[in-house]
């Protein structure tokens, strides 16, 4: 059975939609934690850009489909299986450097992606893209800065750089996970081609990296799927935590 | 000058409606008081963000989600607004945490209370939340400007927290009877803890007198504590709460709500640190703090690198 | 290694281009850029801002409240300065 374009379309705002959930979901669990006050705040001010993008790429993926689930029918009543959110966006908060590490890593790649989804045929996208854009460039700025503080800072924060590198570097590789999807909507000229996208990514983390004093790592091997559904354990526990409510009173209002 | 021609002007200048600055003279003792209420407030802040950030990952729509992540962004941005002007009392931003963090300092009791159902985000906005804009909109016409202006800008930003929490307690009445039932029940664990912020009865308030006359409070605990009942009760009136206080009645020669006894014994027992949550915010505080600690240094240490770099070139 | 507190940076913003720069209230941040993003996301969450100043609390200079009298006194019996001090019979100025 092939999918129509407009299944396809919505899946791909799925994918979108989802990574900016999961991710602003995880930032959302420092708010009130964070380790200065102001810096709580801009963990805070990136989660609610990122929820708000959510919100928007959901809907329009539930206005295509033939159930027209609604944004929270989407957020609340899938299981892990049925996301479609990139590994890193689910990896835990970790320490700062871990945060601030996965946060780049994302954001750099939205912003590449964004970027040249504002050229998207498809008119939602594009202009979505143009808002979510700007949001971004500011997510990177806000990263880098803080990548270099933390790189170049004190051994210690190096070394806690150096450790949130172990842990997430072998995800960044599924940022850039493409299927049959893709393949038929780049032709359509609807979706970006991440092979542009990856070279765009490395520039300019590489770039950051040097002046942080971290090393770019050269290994290769990538755990990918986020795409397909398949995850890492940590989703399905962020999902029982976020769906609880919706979930426990079926059918009640909010 | 001798000191007492320089307190006698600066009691003339409050009485005549002056706004006292960060560099006019003032005396100790006021700027003492200054210090404990305004560094008491901006705390109340800074720990009222925990109870509404335990339920952030658990919101049950993305508009809640959102709406809450913003209210308890806010209530940071309320606590830097304080802190900044009780900095302009020679008092350092890193003292006043300290005396936090070290269980000196106070903060408002109704934040060691838990937030057990979603229904409390609704109770914290409506009730907190109004009982802060009642104390609030009075303290925006205190005497020292720093923190007058300071409740300026966060009376406008609180009215949003208050309305949001209504909107959520009327969805929940308007819902399922679970929901109407989780509502009720929130309402009536914070009825009485939002009635005791506005703190002890006027007859046991030993600063009241000083802070009146001084013009830092506009007006007694007991006044602003009727003011936020006569305006809070036909709101739940509205949208079918009911207060839990059997004593409460509408009174109409005075044309005020007469309310029940005060339980004065919880409320100094949750002060003395007795309070379910006391023991876990000051711990949620301590650990951001510490866990901050290398982030503050590597930055410090980052500053130092570029400056010297830029001395070097 | 110390701990102790970032400096102090006072914030001044511009609503809209064309108005005045006001004082907003200060931040704590190591350095100018991250003083700069913590201003933007301290002052600046509900569409307050244009642009954003912040400066090193120590590098203003303020008068002080023994200034008063020898600093502005003296501008207050020259009302020739004011417009309306002048008497223009019959003629329009606007």
């Amino acid at each position: 059975m092939t999918k129509s374009i407009n299944e396809l379309i919505s899946e791909y705002a799925l994918r979108i939609g989802d990574t900016s959930l999961i991710l602003g979901q995880r930032l959302g669990e420092w708010c009130g934690h964070g380790p200065i006050l102001e810096e709580d705040i801009a963990l805070t001010n990136i989660s609610l850009d990122l929820i708000g993008q959510s919100r928007a790429f959901l809907t329009y993926a539930g206005s295509l489909e033939e159930k027209k689930r609604t944004e929270d029918e989407l957020a609340f009543f899938r299981d892990a299986r049925e996301y479609k959110n990139t590994l890193l966006a689910e990896q835990p908060n970790g320490d700062f450097a871990q945060t601030i590490l996965r946060q780049l890593f994302i954001s750099t790649f939205q912003y590449y992606f964004f970027d040249k989804l504002k050229q998207s045929k498809d008119a939602m996208f594009a202009g979505l893209a143009e808002k979510s854009f700007k949001e971004v460039a500011y997510h990177v700025r806000h990263a880098t800065e803080w990548t270099y503080r933390l790189g170049d800072g004190t051994k210690e924060s190096n070394d806690k750089m150096k450790h949130a590198l172990s842990e997430l570097w072998r995800y960044t590789g599924d940022l850039f996970l493409m299927n049959e999807t893709d393949k038929i909507l780049i032709k359509e000229g609807i979706a970006v081609d991440l092979h542009e996208v990856k070279k765009d990514w490395e520039k300019k983390i590489r770039e950051v990296f040097l002046q942080a004093t971290l090393v770019f790592p050269e290994d290769n091997f990538m755990i990918t799927g986020g795409i397909l559904g398949n995850h890492t354990e940590y989703l399905g526990h962020i999902l029982a935590e976020m769906q609880i409510l919706p979930r426990s009173y079926p059918g009640a209002e909010w | 000058m001798t000191e007492q021609e320089r307190e006698k002007q600066f009691e003339a200048k409050i009485a005549g409606g002056q706004i006292i600055e960060a560099k006019d003279w003032m005396p100790e003792r006021y700027r003492k008081q200054l210090i404990r209420i305004m560094s008491q407030h901006a705390h109340s802040e800074i720990v009222g963000m925990l109870p509404e950030g335990n339920w952030i990952t658990r919101a049950p729509s993305l508009r809640r989600k959102a709406v809450l992540l913003a209210k308890v962004q806010d209530e940071a941005g309320h606590g830097l607004y304080i802190y900044s002007g009780t900095e302009t009392l020679n008092v350092s931003r890193d003292e006043l945490t300290n005396d936090l963090l070290s269980g000196k300092a106070k903060y408002s009791s109704i934040f060691n209370y838990p937030t057990l159902s979603w229904a409390d985000m609704g109770s914290i906005g409506w009730l907190v939340d109004g009982a802060a804009i009642v104390n609030q909109t009075a303290l925006a016409k205190c005497s020292y400007g720093p923190y007058a202006r300071a409740m300026v800008r966060i009376c406008k930003e609180e009215n949003f927290h208050h309305k949001q929490g209504y909107e959520i307690l009327a969805t929940l009445m308007k819902g399922t009877k679970e929901q109407q039932a989780m509502a009720q029940d929130s309402v009536n664990r914070f009825w009485w803890p939002a009635l005791m912020m506005f703190g002890p009865s006027d007859k046991d308030s030993p600063n009241t007198a000083e802070l009146m006359r001084w013009k830092v409070k506009r007006y007694t605990n007991d006044d602003l504590r009727q003011r936020f009942i006569d305006r809070t009760i036909p709101q739940a009136e509205n949208i079918g709460i009911k207060i839990p206080d059997v004593d409460l009645k509408w009174d109409e020669k005075t044309k005020h709500y007469q309310h029940g006894e005060i339980n004065w014994e919880e409320f100094f027992n949750v002060i003395k640190g007795n309070g379910i949550c006391n023991k876990e915010r000051l711990q949620s505080r301590n650990d951001a703090h510490e866990k901050g600690t290398w982030v503050r240094e590597a930055a410090e240490a980052y500053a130092r690198k570029q400056s010297s770099k830029q001395v070097a070139a | 290694m110390s701990s102790s507190q970032w400096p102090l940076w006072e914030v001044f913003l511009q609503k809209k281009s064309g108005l005045p720069f006001e004082h907003a209230g200060n931040v704590h941040a190591p350095d100018k850029e991250i003083a700069l993003q913590n201003a933007r996301d301290v002052y600046s969450r509900r569409n307050e801002a244009t642009c954003i100043w912040v400066v090193l609390s120590e590098n203003i200079i303020s008068s002080t409240p023994e200034d008063v009298s020898s600093f502005f006194d003296p501008a207050n019996d020259k009302i020739y300065r004011h417009p309306n001090f002048y008497k223009t019979p019959g003629a329009s100025f606007e």
